[in-house]
């Protein structure tokens, strides 16, 4: 299971404390992953990088709305698969359900 | 080179063999500092997935002692935290390798949610700027990111199936969050441009316009003319949510004209080729052949 986590650095909708809370725990767990600048971005930019994020297997993201992350992909022209991917949302959950999703 | 072209420099926070482990403050730190500065970062640990390799130039930071082992055929930096700022490393290797830079631009631009889009062609028309395309498969489809007017969500105001988000907008459903029956609801009322401007928008615009120019002509009142701009325009903004600097940008009516004639001019060939189709399908079962 890999792990990928958005910072939505170009924007401020997700709140700062709940990034920096996710990003440090995530830090300080040593389990390995990836952290993009900005997962809008790479979309505008149909970044091949999202692509390798789509087809590698089962993921979980930590970004925002479920519903936008999956058409970002979509929009990149690297769809994610119907299975193995979870989303959760930064601008809505705690960081304690999202870093206990992340890590289990 | 627009806004939305070009690799990002990936950079590696490299703690394997070869290295000294990073304290957490640091790696926190390090994470934080370049994901802030627009830099993509993996953290790699033994016998666990992270995203692979792809042809972006990397750059491998850490408290290196050697040269960890690369994919053959990469162009990988490397350089060590001892030497100095990551964040320098990370910009002096940017520049090196011609990645791209960070940019001063919200991405924002319309994002389709295929599962309620029904191709309606709604925000094509509406659309000022050009953002909207059709594909080979005559889809609807966002074709110039890069036109989208920041903070700008009007077209997602005017799709009568909630289907266009800006993920970095405030509110739902428009930034992504679930649509709810009575967000149908709203956006149905709000699609309704002649509830809004008392007619069809064009129209209302022609209006308007000949009416200022009759009013113009015989009263030669400027400013009564301009208060009734200033009036409308206050009225797009708080119905659409339509920033200053896009008012500002409005085309004229005639622009606007010679864009529903392209645009219908389109749909109408479209439409053509589609009979055409069809028509050719009918004779091929009607004949057998």
């Amino acid at each position: 299971m890999k792990i990928l986590y958005c910072n939505c650095t170009y924007a401020k909708v997700v709140p700062l404390e709940v990034k920096k809370d996710v990003l440090r725990r995530l830090s300080d767990s040593g389990q390995a992953f990836d952290a993009v600048a900005d997962l809008c971005d790479m979309s505008a930019r149909k970044d091949p990088a999202l692509n390798k994020i789509a087809s590698g297997g089962c993921t979980k993201i930590a970004a925002c709305y479920p519903r936008a992350v999956k058409w970002l992909f979509h929009a990149a022209g690297t769809p994610l698969p119907d299975e193995g991917i979870k989303v959760l949302n930064m601008r809505e959950d705690s960081p304690d359900n999202i870093v206990r999703e992340l890590l289990t | 080179m627009t806004r939305t072209e070009g690799k990002n420099l990936r950079v590696v926070l490299y703690e394997g063999p070869g290295s000294t482990r990073l304290e957490d403050d640091e790696r926190f730190q390090t994470l934080s500092t370049l994901l802030d500065n627009g830099f993509e970062v993996t953290r790699p640990v033994a016998g666990q997935e992270v995203a692979p390799a792809d042809d972006a130039p990397v750059l491998v930071l850490g408290l290196l002692d050697k040269h960890p082992p690369i994919a053959p055929g990469q162009e990988v930096h490397f350089r060590s935290l001892s030497d100095g700022d990551p964040l320098g490393a990370a910009r002096e290797v940017r520049e090196t390798t011609g990645a791209r830079k960070l940019e001063a631009w919200k991405p924002w631009f319309p994002v389709i949610d295929f599962d309620r889009c029904t191709n309606c062609m709604q925000c094509l028309t509406f659309c000022l700027f050009d953002v909207y395309g059709v594909d080979k498969q005559q889809q609807i489809t966002v074709q110039n990111e890069d036109n989208c007017k920041t903070d700008c969500p009007a077209c997602s105001r005017v799709c009568p199936e909630v289907a266009i988000l800006f993920p970095k907008y405030g509110k739902g459903p428009i930034n992504g969050d679930i649509v709810r029956a009575e967000d149908i609801q709203r956006e149905a009322m709000k699609v309704d441009i002649s509830t809004l401007l008392g007619g069809d928008l064009y129209g209302a615009l022609r209006t308007r316009q000949r009416d200022a120019r009759k009013r113009f002509s015989t009263e030669r009142d400027e400013s009564k003319a301009l208060l009734e701009r200033k009036r409308c325009l206050g009225k797009l903004k708080k119905d659409l949510d339509i920033p200053d600097e896009v008012l500002m940008t409005l085309p004229t009516a005639e622009d606007i004209e010679e864009r529903t004639a392209r645009a219908r001019a389109k749909l109408e060939k479209r439409q053509a080729k589609s009979q055409t189709v069809r028509d050719k399908q009918a004779t091929t079962t009607d004949w057998g052949i």
